[in-house]
């Protein structure tokens, strides 16, 4: 059991128990839908924009996973007054690391997304940790289509 | 009606090699066989000795191997005649499996009836498996024939009242799953069926949940086409059955067109093979379909009275055990069980119980089933779903239990 306990972190149960930043957020000017068709998940993020590119508010409502409800949720703690281009960044060293591709460590400021890192040996649960941050980039990008895992 | 046998669940497991190995370092306690069903010792070396002896395609040659290929294809509708009680093998035709005759029948039964107008109606029921509901929205696209939906209640049983409702002149097919694979809801199909006919309807069976648990003659279901998929059944994935009867059949104009499903070509104009040859376009999978009749010789001989009550006690003991866990919520309430039983627990997604569930060595399914429209009705986004086969025993359940007790544990 000792495996299970590593993917399900006591970190990733709270955050899926009592997500951040959930509820939807009024003042958002970019959103986007995201579904993992395989298990369900269905998840909104909601982003206010400044004017000068920093993501100053973020927030969500899930019917997901615990993977995807706290990855969600550590999501918007991490990314929340910082500016898109950073963000972007951030999102692919989280994507290479869940996936796989790069085993680099995170720097410290972002130690939290550390808890996810086991998910890499659960190919069928990379997605549900991957889905928030896809949708994210959907909303970024102004793009209408639903972010899919498919 | 006499007991039937107690089957042998000892004997059938050593017939069944994918058993035999640990997942995670336990047991492998495979609960998922209405996703697929793991195949049998006899089903393989079918397979296996088409690819090693008779390699060679069907219906068209003359060399010694095409004829020992096309003998063991052909052999598999008498054996699928025996298995449905029937007496004409020219009323098998081969599908890829459910959802392909559902396809084959949506494109081809408005040449049966002389084409279908605006204001027809199909009726499905809220179980349905997708296979039984988008390949009549597509019809309904092309047609304007209507989907009419019969209700299920709280319990996961068809409300019958609404039958007379539902089933009136303007109705033309009624298709619908005979056991829910969602839920384990075995349905009244001969009240069903009965309401359909009254009014002239053309009446389907979707047996992929029933025909690997019980008899599902048409003899005693009265019905015009049944279908189910091979690879439920034992057999490989790549083949099943659409059963119909003749007259219709051959009334039917044929759906794909290429090779093996003509009699004569020209530029100009084609004449079609008969029935059901002219329902069998191209060279199918022909291993899949000589392995389909291993796999119903094996449910043949072990029993189907056997197989059937064998698994409505293993069903029961699930279903028992479920209701004494604190936080175990069953989906459904059907009064006649078979396949499958569906819960959820409270706080946890089925998801995340799926892969602790494995890591303890049991595979069950979590998700929507391919029902999305039952999963909205019933307001859930998933379901854990296990799901029984003849080699499932006592210890199977146990160690199902223990998975779930385990799964609490990571989450208290
Ligand atoms: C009730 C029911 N109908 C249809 C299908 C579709 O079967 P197939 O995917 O083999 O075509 C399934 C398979 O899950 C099923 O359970």
């Amino acid at each position: 059991m000792s495996s299970m306990r590593e993917l399900y972190q006591e970190m990733i149960i709270d955050h899926s128990r009592s997500p951040r930043n959930h509820g939807k957020l009024q003042s958002a000017n970019l959103e986007a839908r995201g579904n993992n068709p395989l298990c369900g998940d269905e998840i909104d993020m909601q982003v206010l924009r400044s004017e000068d590119g920093v993501l100053s508010e973020i927030g969500f409502e899930a019917t997901a996973c615990a993977i995807c409800t706290a990855s969600a949720s550590i999501l918007t703690e991490t990314l929340k007054g910082k500016a898109e281009n950073e963000a972007r960044g951030i999102f692919e060293s989280f994507h290479s690391t869940v996936t796989g591709e790069s085993s680099a460590a995170y720097p410290p400021e972002l130690m939290k997304l550390e808890v996810f890192t086991g998910v890499k040996d659960y190919p069928s649960r990379v997605k549900c940790a991957t889905l928030p941050w896809h949708t994210l980039m959907q909303a970024l990008e102004e793009k209408s289509e639903e972010a899919s895992t498919e | 009606m006499a007991n039937p046998e107690p089957l042998n669940v000892s004997d059938l497991q050593r017939q069944f090699p994918a058993l035999d190995q640990q997942v995670h370092g336990h047991r492998l306690v495979y609960l998922d066989s209405a996703a697929t069903t793991q195949k049998p010792q006899s089903v393989l070396e079918a397979v296996d000795s088409v690819y090693r002896k008779d390699c060679a395609n069907v219906h068209r040659g003359v060399h010694t191997l095409s004829e020992r290929a096309t003998a063991r294809y052909e052999e598999v509708r008498k054996i699928a005649t025996r298995f449905l009680g029937t007496e004409d093998s020219q009323e098998i035709v081969f599908t890829r499996g459910v959802t392909e005759s559902m396809n084959l029948l949506a494109n081809t039964l408005s040449g049966l009836v002389g084409g279908f107008k605006e204001g027809d109606e199909v009726l499905i029921t809220e179980l349905e498996h997708h296979a039984n509901i988008v390949p009549w929205q597509l019809l309904s696209q092309s047609t304007g024939i209507r989907v009419k939906v019969l209700p299920c209640d709280d319990a996961c049983e068809l409300v019958l009242d609404d039958l007379d409702k539902l089933v009136t002149e303007k109705t033309r097919i009624v298709s619908v799953g005979h056991v829910s694979n969602a839920i384990g809801t075995m349905n009244d199909i001969d009240r069903i069926f009965s309401a359909a006919r009254g009014v002239g309807a053309i009446t389907i069976l979707d047996a992929a949940q029933s025909a690997p648990h019980m008899d599902i003659s048409p003899k005693k279901i009265d019905c015009d086409f049944l279908t189910f998929s091979g690879h439920k059944t034992y057999g490989p994935t790549g083949a099943g059955i659409l059963w119909g009867k003749r007259e219709l059949l051959d009334q039917m104009p044929p759906w794909q067109g290429g090779g093996d499903m003509i009699r004569t070509v020209s530029f100009e104009e084609s004449t079609y093979a008969e029935t059901p040859w002219k329902f069998e376009a191209g060279t199918p999978d022909i291993a899949a379909v000589i392995g389909l009749g291993a796999a119903l010789e094996f449910l043949d001989s072990t029993g189907r009275p056997s197989v059937e009550a064998h698994e409505a006690e293993l069903l029961r003991m699930i279903e028992s055990h479920l209701m004494e866990m604190e936080g175990v919520q069953i989906v459904g309430k059907p009064a006649t069980r078979a396949c499958c039983v569906s819960f959820t627990l409270d706080g946890i997604h089925p998801h995340d119980a799926a892969t602790i569930m494995d890591q303890n060595g049991v595979a069950i399914r979590a998700g929507h089933h391919c029902a999305m429209p039952l999963m909205k009705r019933l307001g859930l986004p998933a379901t854990i779903r296990a799901s029984v086969g003849v080699h499932n025993d006592q210890s199977d359940v146990e160690a199902l239990i223990q998975s779930i007790q385990a799964v609490r544990e990571i989450f208290a």
